[in-house]
């Protein structure tokens, strides 16, 4: 019994101190004590969030190609990279927790890990560029806003970097959707179109409604999330009606009107079906998508291969 | 003897296409890199390379002087009507074709750019001295990727190898000089690439030793870009980057 209480006890005060540093706002470290619960939150939502990134590159790269101009071609390209770029600082800050990159994209290949729902959707035209740009940039950087303040300090350093340049690109998308709305018949037509299908995935984009987030108990307790997804929602349903209006785009939800009393636009329902039948990997192009990860990955094995050969050759000929 | 414009017009659309067609090839591997962040290198090298294309491309539409702009140029021309070398167009490939694409070109274009920063052109001086600090990197990059696959595993030596091979034919364009490379020339405007190959040939030679590759045997090289002969290649790829342009002739982007 003593035995077993030495073993119990500093565990519990440890969890209590923990507790008590989160809710006082402070930020945990990679080499603070956390409870293994923290730890595997953490894991999971960041290696999403990662292969969210790099996963979300390729419905972009798509239209690379065929970008309409050269000032679109660099804009696109470099937003592509550093959606790039915030996969790999993701990466790293989850590699704080314990786990390697290797696993992660394994965790990623075999279905283990999820990544963002909206890029199993197809980009049809080049106004989905501009839509993906405004729309779901614009709900990631509501929901990342909301994160920089997250309790894990990787996690919440990577996340302020992120929002910077995500703003950028939510108004570069933006700029697409308001010349193509000031364009020919045909460009606004590509816009309202790729509008019709990107708004509901959009507002997926936040998850469950609140009773239903799985996840969500500890991580609030925890400081991990600040925000519940239906109140991120609504923050990006509020902002983005109204642009969608200065622009003359319609959104796509005839229940969607201004509730004067609670200061905030009512909405349609989410059809939670679709959002349930594409988590569960039958979204248009879910199968796509890994598949596209996993043949440049093996593609690329032989040149990783390379690199490591090299490297141990060159460090034989130095010692 | 063609107008002093007409020529330079000439010179610098050559050079706008030599970017923006390679820029487009390095584009393809975005999201298809051996891991991210050789994925981002590529890429980086591609917006690089579209910078430059639209610093000449603009100066090209201001020396033709008919109001039209760098984007009418880059996609408002027929397969006939690019004169980018053979070389920019070659497919993508696996990595080492890539590499030893980059290799040929970025040798070449670190030559280049040291000798056209000189150019009496002071346009030309201008934009090559922007574009030599971008190709040293771009030449860093090659060349040590040339090394590590060259001297990694048999695999990638074997891939390096049979890349540099199949790529040489087209690397004799490089080198080639003709009416209006000499008319400008003889106006300290235009670089003397003949006076390059020498060079350019003792260094791939140099890297490739580091490799432990071989300098491909000679063969009969490729010409015809600078007439606007090019590959079965280059139609699919404006294909691909006119789609828009062209099937939208009225609208603005």
């Amino acid at each position: 019994m003593d035995h077993q209480n030495t073993v119990v006890r500093p565990n519990e005060e440890r969890l209590s101190k923990f507790e008590e540093h989160v809710g006082e706002g402070k930020a945990v470290e990679p080499r603070d004590w956390m409870p293994e619960e923290y730890r595997s939150h953490l894991v999971r939502q960041m290696s999403q969030h990662a292969h969210s990134e790099v996963i979300g590159m390729q419905p972009e790269g798509n239209w690379i190609t065929r970008a309409p101009s050269i000032r679109a071609k660099q804009i696109l390209l470099a937003k592509i990279q550093d959606e790039g770029g915030h996969g790999l600082y993701l990466y790293s800050a989850a590699e704080t927790l314990g786990i390697s990159r290797v696993e992660m994209i394994e965790q990623l290949q075999t279905g283990k890990a999820k990544y963002s729902n909206i890029f199993n959707y197809p980009s049809l035209t080049w106004a989905d560029i501009g839509a993906i740009g405004w729309l779901v940039d614009g709900a990631a950087i509501v929901n990342q806003v909301s994160l920089q303040r997250t309790s894990y300090g990787p996690y919440s350093r990577a996340m302020v970097r992120i929002c910077k340049e995500e703003s950028f690109h939510q108004r570069q998308g933006y700029e697409i959707m308001a010349n193509m709305m000031n364009g020919t018949a045909d460009q606004k037509e590509m816009a309202q179109d790729a509008m019709n299908r990107w708004w509901w995935p959009s507002l997926m984009m936040f998850g469950p409604h609140d009773g239903e987030s799985p996840h969500s108990a500890n991580a609030f307790k925890w400081k991990i999330k600040r925000h519940s997804n239906d109140e991120l929602r609504q923050k990006f349903i509020d902002k983005t009606v109204q642009q969608a209006e200065v622009i003359g785009l319609t959104i796509p939800d005839p229940d969607l009107k201004w509730n004067e009393e609670k200061g905030h636009y009512d909405h349609g329902e989410i059809d939670w079906d679709e959002f349930y039948r594409v988590i569960r990997g039958n979204g248009p192009l879910n199968k796509q998508r890994i598949a596209h990860h996993v043949k440049a990955h093996e593609e690329g094995a032989w040149v990783r291969e390379a690199a490591e050969a090299y490297k141990t050759k060159q460090a034989q000929k130095y010692n | 003897m063609a107008d002093l414009n007409e020529l330079k017009y000439t010179y610098s659309l050559r050079l706008g296409d030599d970017a923006w067609i390679l820029s487009h090839r390095l584009s393809e591997w975005c999201s298809n890199g051996p891991f991210l962040e050789e994925d981002l290198a590529l890429t980086n090298l591609a917006l690089d390379l579209i910078g430059r294309a639209q610093g000449f491309y603009k100066y090209a539409a201001e020396l033709e002087g008919k109001g039209k702009t760098e984007d009418d140029l880059a996609y408002r021309r027929n397969e006939r009507q690019y004169f980018n070398h053979l070389l920019v167009e070659m497919p993508n490939g696996n990595f080492a074709d890539t590499i030893a694409r980059q290799l040929y070109v970025s040798v070449f274009e670190y030559y280049f750019f040291n000798e056209l920063k000189n150019s009496s052109d002071e346009t030309f001086a201008a934009l090559a001295a922007k574009t030599l600090k971008e190709v040293k990197y771009h030449m860093a990059h090659a060349v040590d990727w040339t090394i590590r696959l060259g001297d990694g595993t048999e695999e990638s030596h074997w891939k390096m190898q049979r890349a540099l091979d199949s790529l040489w034919m087209y690397t004799g364009e490089l080198f080639e000089m003709d009416e209006v490379d000499n008319e400008l020339l003889q106006q300290c405007i235009a670089v003397d690439v003949i006076a390059l190959k020498a060079k350019w040939q003792e260094h791939i030679e140099r890297v490739l030793k580091q490799a432990t590759l071989k300098q491909a045997e000679d063969a009969y090289m490729q010409t015809g870009s600078r007439k606007g002969i090019h590959t079965e290649h280059l139609g699919h790829m404006l294909g691909d980057m006119q789609y828009l342009q062209r099937a939208y002739p009225d609208a603005k982007w």
